[in-house]
């Protein structure tokens, strides 16, 4: 088999509709020759309907990322289909209405705890439950959007994605012993489902597409999509705990 | 060609699979938020479903537009034909 990820077995989370970041990553990596099972979450029946409009279907994991069960049988199930993992993708990210849009002073912490804990934390307990599968190293590659910033709207969303920035590099720190790498995707704004759940997020859009110098499609995941799959292939072996910028360039201007 | 009333048969089949709507309660004028409950995820697979079942592509900016199942038979009708 050929491509860029021939023979690679990854885990990947976060697929919801086929315009999620996790869909793209799902397809191409598939076409690049990797072998791919899906995690969902809420909804399998949606997930498991979209997961049949992959190239070729992957079978699904049930996962909650905040409950404790689903995390320690993570590794058994994902076993019964692959015999071990090259690579996950955490794509995973949630906080309470509260939290965004505005609310940024009136959100009780019980909010602000679950949107860190789902966003967040999560990212070390996936790593973490993966790690039983990936004995001859890996490659773990999670998706922010550039939390160096204060942006409207984002609000606690923004702080759980410092956080994950921050976990990033305490995971690279963890895990490079072992030969395991972390990364994350810095994408510009894209029309998925997590973005119609942020109240205010076309305040973004129209500035992002203007001010990029390389412009910027907010309906093409597939940029990002390569950047996770480049992260999780051979070519950035000494690369760990870095966040990649695939944003059009717009991180890189002042004004 | 698929008549309204089939595609509203359709309709009625997977509203009452993803989002457990009573099939009594589907018609033309009734609207999938505010008169049968579908909440925005459900929505979501409803659509998903209905392009596999009638073989069309309803693409997210025209979602927002069927608010009522008539607006979608007429969609889907007009994209199958």
């Amino acid at each position: 088999m050929s491509g860029l990820l021939a023979g690679k077995r990854l885990l990947v989370t976060g697929v919801i509709t086929d315009q999620s970041i996790a869909f793209s990553v799902a397809r191409i990596a598939q076409e690049q020759g990797a072998t791919v099972v899906l995690t969902g979450f809420g909804r399998m029946s949606l997930v498991e309907r979209i997961a049949k409009r992959l190239p070729a279907e992957a079978p699904v994991i049930e996962l909650d990322v905040t409950n404790a069960e689903h995390l320690a049988g993570l590794a058994g199930k994902v076993q019964s289909t692959v015999d071990g993992l090259d690579g996950v993708v955490h794509s995973i990210a949630y906080a309470p209405q509260s939290c965004l849009g505005g609310g940024f002073l009136d959100a009780p912490w019980e909010d602000v705890a679950q949107a860190i804990q789902v966003s967040t934390y999560s990212y070390k307990s996936l790593a973490v439950a993966c790690l039983p599968l990936m004995k001859q190293g890996g490659s773990v590659v999670g998706l922010t959007f550039d939390a160096t910033k204060a942006w409207p709207v984002y609000d606690w969303m923004g702080v759980a994605k410092a956080g994950l920035e921050s976990a990033n590099r305490y995971l690279a720190l963890h895990l490079g012993k072992q030969g395991i790498r972390s990364n994350l995707v810095s994408a510009g704004p894209l029309r998925t489902m997590a973005a119609r759940s942020i109240p205010g997020f076309e305040q973004f859009e129209d500035a992002w597409a203007e001010r990029a110098p390389l412009g910027w499609s907010l309906t093409d995941q597939e940029p990002a999509a390569r950047a996770v799959l480049a992260l999780l292939s051979d070519w950035f072996p000494a690369t760990t705990g870095e966040v990649v910028h695939v944003d059009g360039g717009y991180h890189a201007l002042g004004a | 060609m698929t008549t309204r009333d089939e595609i509203t048969a359709g309709l009625s089949e997977i509203l009452e699979e993803v989002a457990g709507v009573n099939p009594d309660d589907v018609a033309e004028d009734k609207s999938f938020t505010d008169d049968l409950d579908v909440d925005s995820l459900s929505m979501v697979e409803v659509v998903v479903a209905a392009e596999e079942k009638f073989s069309v592509k309803i693409p997210d900016d025209e979602v927002q537009n069927l608010k009522t199942v008539g607006d979608a038979v007429t969609y889907i009708q007009k994209a199958s034909a």
